[in-house]
């Protein structure tokens, strides 16, 4: 990857060489780049897609992604988008009625069709002959992976003129975090409780929605963590100026649904892609064509521990065959996606120098002692320890 | 033009000359004929500026058409019996973000058992999902409702379905006046959208609405449902004014004005109670029929009104409400508070069995002779021996497995019948 | 009215042949109706399809139970279904077949019909004579024309080419032109 994000560490003639990490999340405002290689986020005139006011949680992972990703949308369409949600949290947060937080033309419809919606915009807008506008969809790993999963894949399969953008926080959030098609091993939910012998969700389910995308061949796919805001804007820009079909899956933390502190989100975001457990890449008509490094691998241990969603791996009888399966599942990432840097490649790549140093590795279950505990979340201690 | 075509053909042409923007296709039976025709007609470039969306689902071809209708295109799709009920959930949001869509309903039965013929079960069961509902009688007039159709939706901004039986009218050949575009063109003015995804000047559409606003929003819904018991038949009107023949409306009375009997019916069946309408006046019996064309928003005023004189009243349905009774004769009472009519409730056509013009004038000679029990549903032709064993093997305890194929054993034929 | 049933099987055309004839009767001036016994009938199948015709609007939809003129296109059916059922006592039938009817097993039928209503004709012999394939349907029409006052050659010639453009619809007319020669031919020492 870092196609788009390479590019304001290439060095102009006479400019000095200015490296990711001075540049990435950890920098606010971009002041060492030139204004035009800025993040959309560092801009005077970013468009507030979705704008201040509305209802998400604190630390929402999706809140972010959404913002950055439309905003990104908005600058690379010149303010010519039109949108379509799923039912989801996104939906909900945004629009209470009558109160809406998108500065955009936007529709909700149902849980399962905003792709189909998407699809009828853009045909619409093609027969009106005004394909200028652009078309978003958007939607949370339900309203993509599961419910809706027929709608994309057809609209994948037409190419229709349509970005797709999934805010993957692996399970129904809306509904109080029950498992969905895209909830990992392991992970509690609602309706995945580690009761008995079962450690949480069970192992080899679920699916892969961007190797999904990807064997649509369809001209573009990436994924995206809301860690590497930088990366998902450009990935966001380029997919915008592309035409046909489009899929961006970004993974994005949900504090409430997880147990974790929402201080952590971006953390977490950032562990899952470093652990190798959620491998960021980028492809080009059904072929991986980029892949975002990892400096050095960080165990899953140091991701798990910050949610209480993985709680009953830890406490008093640890599960490490279960901890020992998930780490395997992130080595499998790691070498199906080459994703270790090089040593060369490795010095300009984030890593525990910058976001693992500060983790508080002695402090297994940090996420409750900071956080105001939510109903949920003590809903969850409570089932966990009624298991024990 | 008079032209001897198909009914499907018939109203796909009639939809073309309606220039719908975005046409969501997928096929089911007997609607197939109606997108393969509309399929042609665009790749022929006879349909210009339209995007024949061939989708994967029924869900998706009604999703696809509220975004289409949202941004601003004419937008239209068909479909029948399990296609309908499988984007149910999309016709309702159709209907409460009020978007002008418009629909071919090819009546056909809903399974279990799968049954791929005529009656109107998959429509009735849409009739309150906030859709105007337009029956047609004949192809002529299923050709003509769907010009009325787009004009009605788009000026209440409310999607209107255009229901018609399924094989007798989609597969019959019969003549048709198809009218020239320009004609279409100066009944029917370009689609002016009441709400727009316009970048220009942003809205949100289909905000999430609590308990403070929902009842009123659904109040509006019923409201403009009944706006339209004033557009439809000033539409008809106007048709009329434009195209010089009636097509449409609310209701419809056949030499029902002095008529002690009158038989109530919607879509093709009308034609051979007509029929036996004018046998039976020639036979000196006192004998009318209504037509519903308009099912939703129900016309209560037109319908109690040609209604008003009759003695008996038998409603002659191809749907029921299993476990209640007539859906149509419902409606009917509703209309008949207070007149002390008697009503008589039958349903007949079920899955595709043909209402004969001779069952029909035998139901209408027990109905005269005080045969016919009122407050109980009939079921024209209904082979009572082979239901009565079926119970009896119920009755006796055993395990009668699936009910389909016991009755079929029951008939020892399976195919080869010539009608 | 004028009712006609037609009986054959899936792949035959019998459902065009109705939708001809109707075709054929409108350019004539009348009004019709044709439609198919609907269903999902698979090739080879048993298959009727209808057609009335009348002089004023139709508006009766059911099944013809009552025919003033049977089609059959396939002769293997004339004792497996019940094809002639509800045919009108001075009712017509035109049977796809090389053979007199005496040698179908119709003496009863040929009986009870006054003299000459039950014909035969080499449809699908004629077929592939005029296309190389034994597809009986314009033929059938065309021996229909020559029986029947309610349709002439000419408009199922004029159905026929509209339906099919080309040479098809060429060599189909002249399959229905062959059938109506022969009809005619055969029906007159009859009426002489």
């Amino acid at each position: 990857m870092r196609e788009g994000s390479r590019d304001p560490e290439t060095p102009k003639s006479g400019e000095q060489r200015v490296k990711l990490y001075q540049t990435g999340t950890h920098v606010v405002g971009n002041r060492l780049l030139p204004p035009e290689q800025r993040t959309v986020q560092a801009r005077m005139d970013r468009s507030n897609t979705l704008t201040s006011g509305h209802r998400a949680c604190q630390g929402c992972g999706e809140a972010l992604g959404a913002r950055y990703a439309l905003d990104a949308a908005m600058r690379a369409a010149d303010g010519n988008l039109v949108a379509a949600n799923a039912t989801g949290c996104l939906e909900v947060f945004s629009t209470p009625f009558p109160e809406s937080s998108w500065q955009l033309p936007w529709i909700h419809s149902l849980f399962g069709n905003a792709p189909a919606v998407a699809s009828g915009m853009a045909a619409g807008l093609k027969a009106l002959g005004r394909s200028d506008t652009r078309v978003v969809g958007q939607g949370g790993d339900g309203g993509t992976v599961d419910i809706g999963f027929a709608c994309l894949s057809g609209m994948f399969e037409r190419n229709d003129d349509v970005l797709f953008i999934c805010y993957d926080n692996e399970a129904y959030m809306n509904t109080g975090v029950q498992r969905s098609g895209a909830t990992p091993p392991a992970a509690r939910t609602a309706t995945t409780k580690p009761l008995g012998e079962h450690a949480g969700n069970v192992f080899g389910k679920g699916k892969n929605a961007p190797l999904i995308a990807m064997a649509h061949e369809i001209p573009y796919v990436a994924t995206a963590t809301v860690a590497e805001l930088r990366d998902l804007e450009s990935k966001v820009e380029r997919a915008t100026r592309m035409r046909g079909a489009r899929y961006i899956h970004v993974f994005v933390p949900c504090p409430l649904g997880w147990g974790a502190a929402s201080r952590d989100t971006i953390r977490i975001a950032r562990l899952v892609k470093e652990s190798g457990l959620f491998p960021v890449f980028e492809a080009v008509d059904g072929e991986v064509t980029s892949v975002s490094k990892i400096r050095r691998a960080v165990p899953v241990v140091e991701y798990l521990k910050l949610q209480r969603r993985y709680a009953h791996l830890f406490g008093e009888n640890p599960r490490e065959d279960v901890i020992e399966a998930i780490q395997a599942i992130a080595d499998r990432n790691i070498r199906r996606f080459d994703l270790l840097a090089t040593a060369e490649e490795g010095a300009d790549l984030p890593g525990e120098a910058t976001d693992a140093a500060d983790l508080p590795k002695s402090q297994p279950g940090i996420a409750g002692r900071t956080e105001q505990e939510s109903n949920l979340m003590r809903l969850l201690a409570e089932t966990h320890r009624g298991s024990q | 033009m008079l032209s001897q075509i198909e009914g499907s053909k018939a109203v796909a042409e009639a939809v073309a000359r309606c220039r719908p923007q975005v046409i969501g296709a997928y096929p089911i039976s007997p609607q197939t004929h109606i997108v393969e025709h509309l399929s042609d007609l665009v790749r022929l470039e006879e349909l210009r500026d339209c995007e024949y969306m061939m989708v994967e689902s029924e869900f998706a071809a009604m999703s696809a058409c509220i975004g289409a209708s949202a941004v601003g295109a004419r937008a239209y799709t068909a479909t029948a019996s399990q296609g309908l009920l499988y984007m149910v959930e999309a016709l309702y949001n159709a209907s409460g973000l009020g978007l002008p869509i418009v629909m071919t309903v090819a009546n056909r039965a809903i399974g279990a058992p799968i049954n791929i013929w005529n009656d109107h079960s998959d429509s009735m069961s849409q009739r309150d999902s906030g859709w105007i509902q337009l029956y047609a009688e004949s192809n002529q007039e299923a050709l003509d409702l769907h010009i009325q159709a787009f004009r009605i939706a788009e000026e209440l901004a409310l999607p209107v379905m255009v229901c018609m039986d399924g094989f007798i009218l989609t597969h019959a050949f019969e003549e048709v006046d198809l009218p020239g575009a320009e004609q279409v063109d100066a009944f029917l003015p370009r689609y002016e959208p009441q709400q727009l995804l316009d970048p220009g000047d942003p809205v949100t559409i289909g905000a999430m609405v609590g308990p403070e606003a929902f009842t009123e929003v659904k109040y509006l819904m019923h409201a403009k449902q009944m706006l339209a018991l004033d557009l439809v038949p000033r539409t008809a009107t106007e048709f009329a004014e434009h195209f010089g023949r009636h097509s449409g409306g609310l209701v419809r009375g056949y030499r029902a004005e002095d008529a002690e009997t009158i038989v109530v019916a919607l879509g093709s069946v009308l034609g051979t109670v007509e029929d036996i309408v004018d046998e039976l006046r020639d036979e000196g019996v006192s004998i009318g029929a209504l037509g519903i064309k308009c099912f939703r928003p129900y016309p209560l005023d037109e319908v109690r009104e040609a209604l008003a004189g009759a003695k008996r009243i038998v409603v002659l349905e191809k749907a029921f409400a299993v476990g209640a009774g007539g859906i149509v004769g419902q409606n009917v009472r509703l209309a008949l508070s207070g007149q002390a009519a008697q009503v008589f409730d039958v349903v007949a056509g079920l899955g595709g069995r043909p209402i004969t013009r001779d069952s029909l004038r035998a139901l209408l000679a027990d109905v005269r002779a005080d045969r016919l029990e009122t407050g109980r549903l009939h079921f024209l032709d209904l082979d009572t021996d082979r239901v009565e064993r079926e119970l009896a093997r119920m009755r006796a305890g055993e395990r009668p497995g699936p009910h389909a194929e016991n009755m079929i054993r029951d008939l020892g034929i399976v195919a080869a019948r010539s009608h | 009215m004028y009712q006609v049933r037609f009986h054959g099987r899936g792949g035959q055309g019998v459902v065009t042949s109705a939708e001809l004839l109707s075709v054929a009767a409108f350019l004539d001036g009348r009004h019709a109706q044709a439609f198919p016994s609907f269903g999902s009938e698979r090739t080879g199948a048993p298959v009727v399809a209808f057609c009335r015709i009348d002089d004023r609007e139709i508006r009766a939809r059911e099944p013809i139970a009552r025919p003033d003129f049977v089609l059959v296109a396939d002769p293997t059916l004339l004792h497996q279904v019940a094809v002639f059922d509800g045919l009108a006592g001075d009712g017509h039938v035109l049977i796809n077949s090389g053979r007199d009817p005496a040698h179908l097993g119709l003496d009863e039928l040929e009986q009870r019909l006054p003299r000459g209503h039950v014909a035969t004709v080499p449809a699908s012999e004629l077929a592939r004579e005029h296309l190389g394939r034994p597809l009986p349907n314009a033929a059938m029409l065309g021996g229909l024309a020559a029986i029947s006052p309610f349709v002439s050659l000419e408009s199922v010639c004029a159905a026929i080419r509209d339906r099919f453009p080309g040479e098809m619809g060429e060599r189909n007319s002249a399959a229905a032109r062959a059938a109506h020669e022969r009809l005619e031919r055969a029906a007159e020492p009859a009426r002489a």
